[in-house]
């Protein structure tokens, strides 16, 4: 959903976990979630830190989790 | 035809009172019709006689914003007016906006048409086009007969209450309402001769206008984030349990502000989601999937932020107009801001 950030104008854009659980993950433990989470969270704190000049996405180092058939 | 008593609205420019030095003037009535005024009753000829022309300075009218525009309109009522002609304002930003709210004001307590014109990129033009005709104009008055021609044009047909062409025909800034009307062809007709221009290098105009996206100028970064307010806002549509403000599934025209004072985090029995756009299974479960309240408090003990807001934003964001993003970006905004929070962060599904 990223690029749909770009295109409207998001100036400061943090690539989440998902569309269904983009702070989290159910796939993981409770105590890996809240990291995981936080992580985000943190790199989100980063981004209002930093300074841009155009729509930024701060890069993903988390990896996307297969997606589920629905 | 009856000759339609107009009354006109200037500006101290266009008023001729005077330039930069007069913007602070107080409102001021003049009998018939005086400075760019006259340009509107030359066009109007027999079919109106500008009956007075009333001029404000543009530094009045934004800093008094309601107040002046309560003073301007009994000045405006106190000539019985049948048709109220503001500016023209072409690129002159503070005059444009004070003509849109004069007009809109005009229309609404008085119940009497009003008009006005400006350039495409006045600010006027967004705040006030869907309440009020604008019609574009140059950015400087160059070609300010002509302009003033069209303006008077559809001024008269409004206050005939006559039918009025589209937006492109009649020179006006599209107010975002919908006409039905019966095409000559049909949809795949067209769409296919739409095709074919665009295949073979024609010109071809789309139906539907594609949107555009305006660029929002990046605030510079926060600058101490340890002692910093922090909000957070989601359009993954968490609501209280059993949605006591109505947030709509699809299409949203409203937001929550949800307290989230004195908790550590969200318990998911008081919560629930609404949003009809993705499986909200996990984030039912879990609220913190989508609003990440137990970090963010951690993060507040620790003190790698000041404080995190006591209030969180919530909407739904599918199949949500952009005109209403926009406003309810706007009024989170704004209240936010009057909060003193510096940084935002919105988890968006």
């Amino acid at each position: 959903m990223t690029p749909v950030a770009v295109m409207v104008g998001a100036n400061r854009i943090v690539p989440a976990a998902g569309i269904i659980h983009p702070l989290g993950n159910a796939e993981l433990s409770p105590e890996e979630e809240k990291a995981l989470r936080r992580r985000i969270v943190e790199k989100a704190l980063q981004a209002l830190q930093t300074e841009v000049t155009q729509p930024t996405v701060f890069g993903a180092d988390e990896p996307t989790p297969p997606h589920r058939a629905e | 035809m009856e000759t339609l008593r107009v009354v006109c609205y200037l500006n101290q420019f266009f008023g001729q009172l005077g330039g930069e030095d007069k913007a602070g003037i107080g409102p001021q009535v003049f009998v018939g019709a005086v400075g760019a005024a006259r340009a509107v009753q030359q066009v109007l000829g027999t079919d109106g006689t500008v009956v007075a022309t009333v001029v404000c300075g543009d530094n009045y009218v934004a800093e008094h914003a309601d107040t002046a525009v309560a003073e301007l309109l009994n000045h405006i009522a106190a000539q019985q007016p049948a048709l109220v002609i503001a500016g023209p304002a072409f690129l002159a930003g503070r005059y444009g906006v004070a003509c849109g709210a004069i007009c809109a004001a005009v229309q609404e307590k008085l119940g009497v048409p009003a008009i006005t014109g400006m350039h495409a990129e006045n600010p006027g033009v967004e705040l006030y086009r869907r309440q009020v005709y604008i019609v574009q104009t140059d950015a400087e008055a160059s070609h300010m007969l002509e302009e003033v021609r069209r303006l008077v044009a559809l001024a008269l047909k409004l206050a005939r209450q006559e039918t009025l062409d589209s937006p492109a025909v009649e020179g006006y800034f599209p107010r975002g309402l919908t006409h039905n009307t019966v095409a000559d062809r049909n949809a795949a007709q067209r769409a296919t001769a739409m095709l074919l221009d665009k295949l073979a290098g024609r010109t071809f105009a789309s139906e539907v206008p594609l949107p555009q996206f305006s660029q929002v100028p990046p605030p510079p970064p926060v600058r101490e984030v340890q002692r910093a307010t922090v909000a957070l806002v989601t359009d993954g549509g968490l609501v209280p349990h059993g949605n006591p403000d109505g947030i709509e599934a699809l299409a949203a025209t409203r937001y929550g502000a949800y307290s989230i004072h004195g908790r550590q985090c969200l318990d998911p029995v008081q919560y629930d989601n609404v949003h009809r756009g993705y499986d909200t299974t996990y984030v039912k479960q879990d609220p913190h999937r989508l609003v990440p309240v137990d970090v963010v408090r951690e993060l507040e003990k620790e003190g790698a932020i000041g404080k995190l807001h006591e209030t969180i934003y919530s909407t739904t964001g599918v199949a949500t107009t952009l005109a209403n993003s926009q406003r309810m970006g706007r009024e989170i905004a704004a209240q936010l801001r009057a909060a003193g929070v510096e940084g935002v962060i919105l988890t968006s599904t």
